[in-house]
């Protein structure tokens, strides 16, 4: 390869240097601000706290803000809504990726037609759905929503379901088998890398998701972490400090999965995106 | 086991598909079916009087001129789209490259699209307060106090604000949707035309360009609805104030703020064809010239 020359190399450097502080400025500021005192917030602009342990603010977040509350919430929806889902997607693939029968390719039809209507587009119906099964405002309501498979799922699913082989079923047959043991004992556990990958998506898509829970469970009991920090918007906002505490507490969780699982988010993310 | 397999797979296609389906069938294919019924008629979402009036509401959307101006803000979204989509193509070729750290800087760059969203938006808005906020204490600091600004307050402004914050969290995405393309053109390529003599730019012209022209696409589509769908920054942010309101803040204002389904539906089926016809572009697009 040709040698690449110096300034070139140096001016690289450069913009990745600027990018990577127009990244952190933000994250920055609510680091430091969040272990700041109100006066302190107001007057030391952007410069390192007094005390790294002044953990005021996050208690005072936990309170004002029912964090805790939110926490609780989305780890009851997660537990539920991913095992769910996760059953639902593996069974799907094993039926449509092992077996032909004539309505196979007009649900693979309508999955795909479910993948292109923007879901923003039809929450207005949705809503009507989801009051008709009378679950509106209860904690059943984003956790049905979650439920169901979408067609990306079915499609890296489906690829791995191609890629084991049939002979495994087959021995399993001859054994006297029966089919759903062995899609309970073969197809299921070597889905496993695939199931992993989606959990870890799918967990940050649900912890982010602000719309869903804030249409569909308007109860001051149901919040989730994204409604308990969306009261810190409007007249009875808290102080800049103690919000600052609140968003560094709700980017933990999915920073910490990010860094020790970043191998299958990039591969989830290049794999779903590029076919 | 006495069942014949013939039977079992009956019961397992039935005992495995059926929840699926109608899972699938309530929350997408349904919603988006009853979407067009009840843009057909003058319903309030709480009762039962759902009153057929046909094309009125479309007619009223074409007669609202503050209705379709929306997209006008959706367009600021789309501008700062197109933006993240070079940028992250500039950084996705340097971070392909020999460099040392570059699985750090990956690392760091994508860190943004992992954030929450909702915290991030509060996050912005603390950083554009106008007195308090870090961006203005930070020019203050350096001595550009001149350059000092109402981020938010600026009906100029604004909307750049906002459109800012979503580059800023999905340009990793975009950048790693690109390395993973380019990861997939063959190293050979690159070596058969430094052999013949090709310099890097022409490398970048007539081989990279030509291999990511799909991704390319793609993801100018993922931006353009996308930006059609604006909501969650704006409406967190400023609740759709100040000149910030986007069609679908507007949508959503129509049925639950003044409880106008039927006017709701018809403004979300206008957006669903909108989109749908992007798509469809995309595809004639996409699959041009092939087989």
């Amino acid at each position: 390869m040709v040698k690449t020359p110096g300034y070139v190399q140096a001016f690289k450097y450069f913009t990745l240097l600027v990018a990577v502080i127009i990244v952190f400025f933000p994250i920055y500021s609510v680091f430091v601000g969040a272990f700041k005192t109100k006066v302190e917030f107001y007057q030391s602009g952007l410069s390192l706290p007094h005390d790294f342990f002044n953990f005021e603010n996050f208690q005072r977040v936990f309170k004002v803000g029912k964090l805790g509350l939110g926490f609780q919430n989305i780890f009851v929806i997660l537990a539920v809504s991913l095992t769910g889902n996760v059953i639902i997607g593996t069974m799907v693939a094993y039926a449509l990726g092992r077996f032909d029968f004539a309505l196979k390719k007009p649900i693979m039809a309508l999955y795909l037609i479910a993948q292109v209507i923007p879901l923003v587009t039809t929450q207005v119906a949705t809503f009507s759905v989801i009051k008709a099964l009378g679950v509106y405002n209860t904690i059943k309501a984003p956790m049905l929503l979650y439920l169901g498979a979408d067609v990306l799922q079915i499609v890296i699913y489906l690829q791995f379901v191609a890629s084991i082989p049939k002979d495994l079923d087959e021995n399993a047959m001859v054994e006297g088998a029966s089919l759903f043991k062995i899609y309970r004992s073969i197809i299921f556990p070597l889905l496993a890398p695939a199931t992993a990958t989606l959990i870890i998506l799918k967990t940050i898509s649900i912890y982010n998701d602000f719309y869903t829970p804030y249409l569909y469970m308007p109860s001051q009991k149901l919040k989730v972490v994204s409604t308990a920090i969306y009261s810190f918007v409007g007249p009875n906002a808290a102080q800049l400090n103690v919000i600052s505490a609140g968003i560094l507490i709700i980017f933990i969780p999915t920073v910490l999965i990010f860094l020790f699982l970043q191998r299958y988010i990039f591969a989830g993310v290049t794999n779903g995106a590029v076919k | 086991m006495n069942i014949s397999y013939k039977t079992q797979k009956y019961i397992i296609l039935f005992g495995f598909l059926t929840i699926p389906v109608a899972l699938l069938c309530a929350f997408s294919l349904y919603p988006a079916a009853a979407l067009f019924y009840f843009s057909l008629t003058d319903w309030d979402g709480l009762g039962y009087d759902q009153t057929w009036i046909g094309f009125a509401n479309y007619k009223e959307i074409l007669m609202r001129p503050e209705i379709f101006g929306a997209f006008k803000n959706n367009l600021y979204y789309f501008g700062g789209g197109v933006l993240q989509t070079a940028i992250a193509l500039y950084f996705a070729i340097v971070l392909n490259g020999r460099l040392r750290g570059k699985y750090v800087f990956r690392v760091l760059l994508f860190l943004p699209y992992v954030l929450h969203s909702v915290a991030t938006v509060i996050m912005f808005k603390n950083l554009y307060h106008a007195e308090y906020g870090s961006l203005n204490v930070f020019l203050g600091a350096i001595g550009l106090e001149s350059w000092q600004q109402l981020w938010l307050g600026n009906p100029h402004l604004v909307n750049f604000s906002l459109a800012f914050i979503s580059m800023w969290k999905y340009f990793g995405l975009s950048m790693v949707i690109f390395l993973g393309a380019l990861q997939s053109i063959p190293k050979d390529l690159y070596e058969a035309s430094t052999i013949d003599g090709a310099s890097s730019w022409q490398s970048f012209r007539f081989i990279t360009l030509p291999s990511l022209r799909r991704v390319i696409e793609l993801m100018l589509i993922l931006t353009l609805t996308g930006a059609l769908e604006a909501f969650d920054i704006p409406f967190i942010m400023m609740l759709g104030a100040n000149g910030t309101s986007t069609f679908v803040i507007q949508t959503v204002d129509m049925a639950f703020k003044f409880e106008n389904f039927g006017l709701a539906s018809a403004m979300a089926v206008v957006l669903l064809f909108i989109v749908l016809f992007f798509i469809f572009i995309q595809r004639k697009v996409l699959f041009r010239g092939d087989h």
